[in-house]
């Protein structure tokens, strides 16, 4: 899932402080389990933001507060869109796409994010998530006994470990593991050690963002024009 | 024992400290409130085990909140006490409205009978939901 925290709450008030009425409104998907931005969050950050804009002076600020299920489905935003008129402004406590599909879909309303996205993650225990995808469009897992060397080692090295790993640790940050280290381990584990002594290939990055902004198509699937919202 | 603690101190109950929602104490403030003692069970001593320490984690939270809207974090304390323990109670009720007076009244200023509406309001809300009404 798609990984975020809350910015601090004065960066989020300098954001809305001109406008009279703003709508935080959250997300219940993904950053509902991370625990950033679903009802509850939407709830602590509307009474902690309505008593920031009194201590400076803004207290005629009116700060409402509404969830809907998913910020990256037009479906779902429809059923606020009725509301929206209603504000100067929307404060989105869902991730960068989220804002900017509210973005898309109310071109006359400003809208400010709540949120840091950080990564695609996984729940590593309670409270604590951890990066595991770099999205780059172009999955190799199966060449690195199921650990990515992009997301994972933090030199992104394709041929690694590199001399910076230590007892397993990486020296970026001591408390990171090697992920080399790990690919090794898993590697030797499945008996498949061999597999690691061909040189990998450079990877095809044009997959990943820096082949410009992607789209997945399925052509079964589609109605209407690519590219264009219905 | 005929103790007495500051007739300034409101009483909400609660099943549990772990039943405390941090947005629950945020309202309070919100409401105009100068400060918030929670008064837990002793630690190790939670009928549910491990409400209490739960709360103590949530309670720390709402302090790290209230540090970053701009209200002292002092206003927010968490206190571990029996029930058996009135003496102790009349005690910290006194020393944190001692302390609260020291920081001053709410730096949202909220007009007095406000205060007494809306935390009568959060009583009558949290009685009902303790009778198990709906809403």
């Amino acid at each position: 899932m798609i990984v975020a925290d809350r910015k601090k709450i004065p960066e989020i008030r300098d954001m809305i402080k001109e406008h009279d009425r703003v709508l935080l409104l959250g997300c219940g998907t993904c950053v509902t389990v991370c625990l950033a931005g679903g009802e509850r969050e939407v709830g602590i950050l509307g009474t902690a933001l309505r008593m920031a804009l009194r201590l400076i002076g803004r207290d005629k600020v009116v700060v409402d507060e509404c969830t809907i299920e998913r910020q990256c489905e037009d479906a779902f935003i429809e059923i606020v869109a009725p509301r929206i008129g209603a504000y100067d402004a929307v404060c989105s406590l869902g991730c960068g796409a989220g804002v900017q599909n509210l973005a898309e879909r109310f071109p006359n309303t400003p809208v400010y994010p709540g949120l840091n996205t950080q990564f695609i993650g996984v729940l590593e225990s309670q409270g604590v998530w951890t990066e595991k995808c770099a999205a780059c469009g172009n999955c190799r897992l199966g060449e690195f006994a199921g650990i990515c060397p992009f997301s994972r080692c933090a030199k992104r090295l394709l041929n690694g470990p590199c001399g910076g790993s230590q007892e397993g640790r990486c020296e970026v940050r001591p408390e990171l593991e090697c992920g080399w280290q790990l690919i090794y381990d898993r590697a030797s584990a499945l008996g498949i050690l061999g597999k690691l002594e061909a040189i990998a290939e450079p990877h095809d990055w044009s997959t990943a963002l820096d082949g410009g902004p992607r789209k997945v198509v399925r052509e079964d699937q589609y109605i209407g024009d690519v590219g264009q919202k219905g | 024992m005929r103790l007495q603690y500051p007739g300034n101190v409101r009483v909400l109950r609660f099943p549990c400290t772990g039943k405390i929602e941090p947005n629950y104490i945020l309202t309070a403030f919100e409401r105009g409130v100068d400060g918030v003692m929670v008064a837990g069970c002793l630690e190790g001593g939670c009928h549910f085990l491990e409400g209490n320490l739960r709360a103590r984690r949530r309670i720390e939270r709402v302090r790290q909140l209230l540090d970053e809207i701009g209200i002292e974090p002092e206003r927010l304390e968490m206190f571990n006490l029996s029930s058996a323990e009135g003496p102790r109670f009349a005690a910290i009720a006194t020393e944190m409205s001692q302390r609260v007076a020291r920081l001053g009244p709410s730096p949202l200023r909220v007009k007095r009978h406000k205060v007494e509406a809306g935390i009568q309001q959060m009583r009558e809300e949290g009685e009902a939901g303790l009778r198990g009404e709906a809403g």
